[in-house]
């Protein structure tokens, strides 16, 4: 009989104890699902599998990497709008694709303004390139080849509605030329076309111009400034061309994750890019680290949908 | 280059290193075994243990998995009609009627010898051929995907020998359904029925599963009164054995053949075994004395696809290595592991430091592939006997509560395990209806590449008079068109050839 107390003494002290705890534990306290909307080995994976070792340091807890591919992100992002929003389960975001998609699409699963954006933690702008043995050894080169030729240059580039696609239309409008831009399904296609010499020139990003260096003559990269890890690279404006594009990537959540939540994973994602050996590690491959918290991703994103709404209106596109 | 080659292989033969490529292999051959569990998923849940092993533990394991993986395809392939993997697609064609026959184990015997050898062809050509083959992978351009996938279409004429109409009906209603989604080029979205789940479009392992398995496992669940599968009074083990051993090398042009177009598949970025393992079949077909016997369980078949889609492990490596361009997805994951681990594919991949790394991944394969072969018969055996011991009223349910929740593992997707099971009921319909399913799955296959070469090109004849001009105009292509016309061709040859021997004999 007192063996029988004991054991219900000791059953309801640790259900006390077990939901005590949990009431009062500091959230993180089970594994973070960090869902990848894009092809293993591609940048997005990349960049999270970099992330994964130091943001399980910062936070304490397993960042598991799942996979939800297909739709050029649509179909991750649209499963992330429905997810349950209790911190748990986040998603890379490319700021380009969220507002592209909804716009060129009928229905893509998900709205702009439902992706909560967390955190922006890396820019990786467009470079355009042409193969080292090209006659085109300069941008006015480019430019000029393109005047005499209207269309007769292909320019190679991962994916339609995309910073490279929107890159190449932009730089035609820009320069007032006329070339003919070929989508590939990821820049792991769109490389060994160029390589190969099927396409004359390559609108693709920093990462890929420092994985290729050897292989490409840089014309210039469209950045504000000249990027670290491409010294010798002029920009876009020091040329003459106002024209700034890429692809800003981050964290986001589902709709309704509540602040404090949001606060704490935008912290660790901050803290992670001031690890030395993450940047370094982040700068060797190409990207470029910035620091957007959720307030200033959330007001990048509305500036960015009325840049991408009046260049569509300007291609005609929409 | 020798030096490094010699203590490259020293480096591998660490106790540390063995044990991880034995575990690679088998967990590779278990995770390809599972319909639904691919080679690209397997590699990528395995690469994020590496990243704390040094660089050539790591990557002689990931190279292990990669290996036992597209071998695992040919267990489900043989001995369930489940292709495990896609490059085991051609496998079900003679490997099941051999199970079927009772010969399960001979099957998987001959796939085991195909399979490692194959690899071993396929790692010659890898350490040998890179940097030249290499440059052969870069002269395929748009206008070459399109008549390589003209020229795959051509395939469907020796699948479907009964009905070249029903197997052309199949193969374009594949070609309908792989155009689901967002379209590769302009990103229109298409036929998702305004359901966003659609838009990354049909998966080939739903259809591959719901095509080939679910009419097998409906028919067995509607024949319960026998319980079991058929096996013949077994010879001895060493019989088997040695009948295996003769079925790849007794004939070894099939088996060369296979391998060399496996390696050379792999090494074309974009295609894979997928592809690989079909046109070798293919070949295999149009070569033999006795194309009749062919999906009837002729050892010839499972030998020709086996061969070749372990060779084009090492076929895709070349371009990883060379240039940084995956030759098939799960190279893509593995281009990932080397960039983490702080390796730039490319050049200087080959000299310097990392050139011992380098080799030494390369030379890995040759191990992976004689632990694989030693993994495959010991297991093969305990598999096949498990498969043909349990009753059907056991073995029909585990193994579609396997491949439900194989077509969830795809991507996460419920939509996948919908499209599997409706897939499997059309799949149904289509074998009581005599289409063969391999012509499908071809039209899913090829309809992309298709499409995007057919678009691609167009596009880049832009600089061109006449942009069509285009895919008629390189020399690659018309090598291509030659091929193809060969192919729709040849049969109508050979009709006439066999009647004229005929009419002389009689």
């Amino acid at each position: 009989m007192r063996k029988k107390l004991l054991i219900i003494t000791l059953i309801l002290s640790l259900t006390v104890v077990f939901f005590a705890s949990s009431a009062f534990a500091e959230y993180p306290e089970k594994p973070l699902n960090y869902i990848v909307c894009f092809n293993p080995g591609g940048e997005s994976d990349i960049t999270a599998r970099t992330q994964q070792k130091f943001l399980e340091e910062v936070l304490g807890v397993d960042v598991v990497i799942s996979y939800k591919i297909g739709g050029g992100g649509a179909v991750g992002f649209s499963e992330l709008v429905k997810a349950n929003p209790n911190g748990y389960t986040v998603s890379g975001y490319n700021l380009t694709n969220i507002i592209l998609q909804p716009l060129a699409r009928e229905n893509p699963g998900y709205e702009t303004k439902q992706i909560k954006p967390i955190y922006t933690f890396e820019f990786t702008p467009d470079i355009l390139a042409v193969r080292k043995d090209s006659d085109i050894k300069t941008l006015d080169d480019f430019v000029k080849y393109a005047k005499e030729h209207p269309g007769a240059i292909t320019v190679g580039g991962s994916g339609t509605y995309t910073p490279n696609h929107l890159g190449a239309l932009e730089f035609d409008k820009e320069a007032g030329i006329k070339t003919t831009y070929i989508p590939f399904t990821g820049s792991g296609e769109a490389v060994p076309s160029f390589l190969g010499g099927h396409v004359t020139a390559l609108m693709t990003y920093t990462s890929m111009g420092v994985q290729y260096r050897e292989e490409m003559r840089i014309l210039a990269v469209a950045a504000e400034e000249r990027v670290s890890y491409l010294p010798n690279v002029p920009t876009f404006k020091e040329l003459g061309y106002n024209y700034v594009e890429g692809q800003y990537r981050g964290l986001a959540a589902p709709p309704d994750m509540p602040k404090d939540k949001v606060d704490i994973l935008a912290e660790a994602c901050r803290e992670v890019n001031q690890i030395p050996e993450f940047q370094a590690k982040m700068e060797e491959m190409g990207f470029e680290l910035v620091d957007y918290g959720p307030e200033k991703s959330t007001k990048l994103i509305d500036e960015k949908i009325d840049f991408y709404k009046s260049i569509l209106e300007d291609l005609g596109i929409t | 280059m020798l030096y490094t080659v010699l203590t490259s292989f020293a480096a591998i033969f660490t106790i540390k290193n063995i044990l991880f490529m034995i575990f690679g292999v088998t967990a590779g051959m278990i995770a390809g075994g599972l319909p639904g569990l691919t080679a690209t998923m397997s590699v990528a849940l395995i690469v994020p243990f590496t990243f704390t092993m040094d660089p050539i533990t790591g990557l002689v394991t990931i190279g292990a998995i990669y290996c036992g993986a597209v071998f695992g395809g040919a267990f489900s392939a043989i001995l369930v009609n489940t292709p495990g993997t896609p490059s085991s697609i051609g496998t079900t064609f003679d490997g099941y009627p051999m199970t079927k026959q009772g010969k399960g184990q001979e099957a998987v015997f001959t796939a085991t010898f195909a399979s490692a050898g194959g690899g071993l062809i396929g790692t010659v050509i890898l350490i040998f051929l890179s940097v030249p083959l290499s440059r052969v992978a870069l002269k395929f351009g748009s206008p070459e995907y399109f008549w390589i996938s003209i020229f795959g279409l051509t395939i469907i004429a020796s699948l479907a020998s009964k009905s070249v109409l029903k197997g052309f009906a199949g193969g374009l209603f594949g070609l309908l359904i792989s155009m689901v989604g967002v379209a590769p080029i302009g990103g229109d979205v298409r036929f998702t029925l305004g359901m966003p789940s659609f838009q990354g479009g049909i998966q080939l392992i739903s259809i591959l599963i719901g095509f080939f398995c679910i009419p097998e496992m409906l028919k067995m669940a509607g024949n319960l009164k026998k319980h079991k599968m058929k096996t013949v009074e077994m010879q001895s083990g060493i019989d088997v054995f040695k009948k295996s051993f003769m079925n790849v090398f007794k004939k070894p042009v099939n088996f060369i053949r296979s391998s060399i177009i496996g390696a050379f598949v792999g090494v074309i970025p974009g295609a894979g075994g997928n592809i690989a393992n079909l046109v070798a079949y293919n070949e295999a077909h149009r070569s033999s004395s006795n194309p009749e016997s062919f999906g009837k369980g002729n050892p010839e078949g499972v030998v020709a696809t086996e061969a070749a889609n372990n060779a084009t492990v090492e076929g895709s490596v070349v371009p990883l290595l060379t240039l940084g361009i995956p030759g098939a997805p799960p190279d893509a994951i593995i281009y990932g592991a080397l960039m983490l681990q702080g390796l730039r594919p490319g050049p200087e991949l080959f000299s310097g430091p990392n050139a011992k790394i380098t080799y030494a991944f390369m030379l890995s394969f040759f191990i992976a592939n004689l632990l694989m072969f030693v993994v495959g018969i010991l297991g093969g055996k305990a598999i096949n006997k498990i498969v043909t011991s349990v009753g059907h009223k056991y073995l029909v349910p585990s193994i579609i509560f396997m491949t439900i929740l194989g077509s969830y593992a795809i991507r996460n997707n419920i939509m996948d395990v919908i499209v599997m099971l409706v897939g499997g009921f059309i799949g149904y319909l289509f074998k009581e209806l005599n289409f063969h399913p391999g012509p499908v799955v071809l039209g899913l296959i090829l309809g992309p590449i298709a499409e995007k070469g057919l678009v691609r090109g167009y596009l880049m004849g832009q600089a061109l008079p006449v942009p069509w001009m285009i895919f008629f105009t390189r020399p690659i292509s018309i090598i291509l068109i030659v091929l193809t016309l060969f192919s729709v061709i040849w049969p109508f040859i050979k009709n006439k050839r066999d009647a004229k021997n005929e009419r002389g004999a009689a």
